[in-house]
């Protein structure tokens, strides 16, 4: 009897519950689309399509979650990501080894993570506006490294990057009766890598609840004995880190630097963020809610497109859209929460 | 002395001008549960910063169990066993009442939810705290939040519990369920020191009371020996002044003038439904112990807090108030308790934060014109002595004295019938305090109504004709005439048993 009473289920947190609002509203928004526009979006292939194309937007999406818990804000990862890709391109066509280029990446990251934890964390600047200063630096850099668009021309990185992981049994018979199996690149293997590692980070290791406590309450934190400061410095190195492996990965999908790479990245990746449950405002979300953030908002996109709509501003309308239902769902959703707890 | 647990001795703490503790001792003895008592300014809350690390004393010895300790920060405390729990909630809403148990505390790098669940809900349940280990700490209710709080610090092996105003968001059951808690933990040997403004609380679990009053100790008392009209007493100080009483004017000749405002069961979203009303030139004033309610009515009065109800008739026309904007517009003016917050805005100059109120009162579509403003503004700084180095000074670089003056000209500009002073002497040096008073005597003698709030007793017996008395969020009292004085005041500011 006792037993049972101690197996009772606890009611979702809000993380919970908010992450689920959003898988829920993913399938319905995909079955829609199946049912309505059928055709592309039956085959596996299409989730593959929106993974591979949206490999590195997975990885930094995770790099904001973590900094958005902690009551932070990073809009540098476009920047940096971009910055990356045109650094590792002209390493490459150099004659540059890959080994050294994967360093090159992370180093940085980690670079842009480690200035910014500096100034956010020790010397208490507000965040978006060093956020900002390094997107405008890196962005900056990317054009003085090259205005021109550069192809890499590099033979073993061809390799890496032709690298395809072929799953047979979700593959399907094109109209020409070839079979064709479906296909991911190595990009979404790190992202996935990526992710799991941060959902570990987050639930199960010290330094990822003392990321959800310090976006709780930071005052609290403080009392409860957590390092503050550090804490949040660590949080922007894993930010600088996670964008610099989401440069690797995006270079390793295009093939080519591009000053204008990963242009309003960072925007798209506080969308994805939010609408998979993180709140701006702190110490609520996680990296799964992340995931099926960017995977809703990209499906949102190909339905645009599928539906007709080519024009690039119908894909900025309906983001915007989507956002801004996000937002009120989910304060409304809080907002009856709160209210129950009280009456 | 037996069974001692904490011994305070000879503590001595300054701060740039004031001298904040002065030769202060204080005992804590295992298994009690001890009152730390007094006004505003009397020391308490810088007797407990020393004790928990925040401030480090200038002068005096720690020790604990016959030990002495020195206690360098927060976490020295901690691990020297003494914990806190304040009168905020101090804990992450987000997370699982286990996490806020055990975060922050213990080595190694995995957090294991499942052992810390176990272990969280075997203290909740030998504490008989109303929670699960697994629930998200912002569903609790907010009494069991704060006995989480406590349950945190009994498993950091505390051994001196100080409580902060633990009781000042709780409601009754709430209340008793601490208090169950707070004497289970007294018969397990914990010192508690219970800091809190509510009299009857602290005659309910309190075992002594250790009373101060302007950095010095008052006394250390058994509760039984202590009636409430004594503490009451101690805590106020009965010194009687040396200045002769300033106020000549006759009551009986006021209640024939027209009452100027009149409030039935008046009641805001922080004040219980109250009635009231002044007399035109009339002076009266709120007294009480600090959050006896008596801000929180004369805000309501203002429409500061969001108005619930009431009746409002000023000048014998009804009144609707339900934001300052609207008590401006019929004349009423209000100086906010806490200047820094509600009152000056530190940057601006002088002459700007005299014009403020005017310039809301006229709309911000017609402009006051530099000339006019500097002329306004040269006019008070004279009027109010206000020592400033020129009328562009920037108002935070004055003292407090100075700031209030200035806050007082900004009301005064806009002609008010009606001026609400709230603790306008706090903090200020003696000469500028009587400058005020006479200043509140010579607006009532123009015609202008005056509420003033004061925490020391004798300063509205000089001003007040009639004194409002509140006691937990309620009037319990009105005072005029030839009960006006100190000891009727104490009387029934503590309750009718003394």
């Amino acid at each position: 009897m006792k037993m049972m009473k101690n197996m009772r289920k606890e009611p979702l947190n809000d993380t919970q519950l908010l992450m689920s609002i959003t898988i829920g509203i993913f399938i319905v928004m995909y079955l829609a689309a199946i049912v309505f526009l059928g055709g592309g979006f039956l085959h596996a292939q299409q989730i593959f399509d929106m993974l591979n194309d949206n490999a590195s937007l997975i990885i930094v999406s995770c790099a904001l979650t973590i900094v958005m818990i902690g009551g932070g804000i990073d809009i540098s990862v476009g920047a940096v990501t971009s910055l990356v890709v045109m650094s590792c391109v002209l390493y490459l066509n150099s004659g540059g080894n890959i080994i050294v280029s994967i360093l090159l990446a992370i180093g940085i990251g980690l670079g842009f993570g480690l200035v910014h934890g500096f100034l956010i964390s020790y010397l208490e600047i507000q965040p978006f506006i060093v956020t900002l200063a390094g997107m405008f630096f890196a962005r900056g850099m990317t054009t003085i490294l090259s205005v021109n668009p550069q192809k890499v021309d590099h033979e073993a990185f061809a390799k890496l990057r032709d690298m395809k992981i072929e799953i047979p049994f979700l593959g399907y018979t094109a109209k020409n009766g070839n079979f064709v199996p479906a296909r991911m690149e190595l990009g979404v293997v790190v992202a996935l890598v990526c992710l799991i590692f941060i959902f570990v980070l987050l639930k199960y290791i010290r330094l990822g609840r003392n990321f959800y406590a310090m976006g709780g309450n930071q005052q609290s934190a403080l009392m409860l004995g957590i390092n503050v400061k550090r804490t949040r410095f660590l949080s922007y190195i894993l930010s600088g880190l996670l964008s610099g492996i989401s440069g690797y990965v995006f270079m390793m999908h295009t093939g080519a630097g591009n000053a204008t790479n990963a242009a309003g990245m960072e925007m798209n990746a506080i969308a994805s963020s939010i609408i998979g449950g993180t709140l701006l405002t702190g110490g609520v979300g996680n990296v799964i809610g992340t995931f099926f953030g960017t995977l809703t908002l990209t499906t949102i996109k190909k339905i645009v497109v599928s539906s007709g709509l080519n024009d690039p501003w119908w894909q900025s309308i309906t983001t915007g859209g989507m956002l801004c239902f996000f937002i009120m769902l989910q304060s409304v959703v809080l907002g009856k929460r709160a209210k129950k707890k009280n009456s | 002395m037996e069974n001692c647990l904490l011994k305070m001795r000879h503590i001595e703490k300054r701060f740039p001008g004031v001298l904040a503790l002065n030769n202060v001792d204080f005992t804590l003895r295992k298994g009690e549960i001890h009152a730390l008592m007094g006004e505003n300014g009397a020391g308490k809350s810088t007797l407990i910063k020393i004790l928990t690390g925040v401030y480090q004393m200038d002068a005096g010895e720690i020790s604990i169990e016959d030990t002495a300790v020195s206690i360098r920060s927060p976490e020295d405390a901690q691990n020297k066993g003494i914990s806190t729990v304040y009168q905020e909630i101090t804990l992450c809403p987000n997370l699982t009442v286990a996490e806020n148990m055990f975060i922050g505390r213990g080595n190694g790098g995995w957090v294991r939810h499942k052992e810390y669940e176990k272990r969280a809900d075997e203290i909740l349940k030998q504490l008989g705290i109303p929670a699960r280990s697994s629930q998200q700490l912002g569903s609790c209710s907010l009494a069991v939040q704060q006995m989480v709080a406590i349950a945190r610090a009994v498993d950091q092996k505390c051994k001196v519990l100080i409580l902060d105003e633990p009781t000042s968001s709780l409601d009754d059951k709430e209340v008793n369920m601490l208090f169950d808690l707070m004497r289970d933990l007294k018969s397990k040997g914990v010192g508690i020191i219970f800091v809190t403004h509510f009299l009857e609380q602290v005659y309910e679990v309190s075992d002594r009371i250790t009373v101060l009053r302007n950095g010095e100790l008052v006394g250390e008392y058994l509760v039984e020996e202590l009636p409430q009209v004594e503490l009451v007493s101690k805590m106020i100080g009965k010194e009687l002044d040396e200045l002769s009483t300033l106020k000549e004017c006759d009551e009986e000749d006021l209640s024939q003038r027209e009452v100027f405002y009149e409030a039935k069961s008046l009641s805001s979203s922080d004040a219980e439904p109250f009635d009231f009303f002044i007399h035109k030139g009339e002076v009266n004033g709120f007294t009480g112990l600090l959050g006896s309610g008596r801000s929180e009515s004369v805000r309501a009065i203002f429409g500061a807090d969001k108005v619930t109800g009431g009746d409002v008739t000023i000048k014998g026309k009804h009144a609707k108030i339900t934001r300052p904007i609207d008590a401006m517009k019929h004349g009423i003016g209000y100086l906010a308790e806490d200047r820094k917050r509600d009152g000056i805005i530190a940057e601006l100059s002088v002459r700007e934060n005299i014009m403020l109120a005017l310039q809301v009162m006229n709309g911000f579509f017609r402009p006051i014109s530099r000339s006019e403003s500097e002329a306004f503004a040269d006019e008070y700084i004279k009027v109010l002595n206000i020592k400033t180095a020129s009328r562009e000074t920037p108002v935070g670089s004055l003292s407090g004295g100075n700031q209030q003056k200035v806050i007082l000209a900004r009301w005064l500009l806009t002609h008010p019938d009606y001026l609400i002073l709230d603790e306008p002497t706090r903090g200020i040096d003696v000469g500028t305090k009587l400058e005020i008073q006479k200043l509140v005597l010579k607006l009532a003698e123009e015609g202008v109504s005056v509420t003033f709030i004061s925490s020391e007793v004798e300063e509205m017996l000089r001003t007040c004709s009639r004194l409002i008395v509140m006691r937990d969020r309620h009037i319990v009292g009105e005072l005029k005439g030839k009960d006006l004085n100190q000891a009727q005041v104490m009387k029934t500011i503590a309750g009718g048993e003394a």
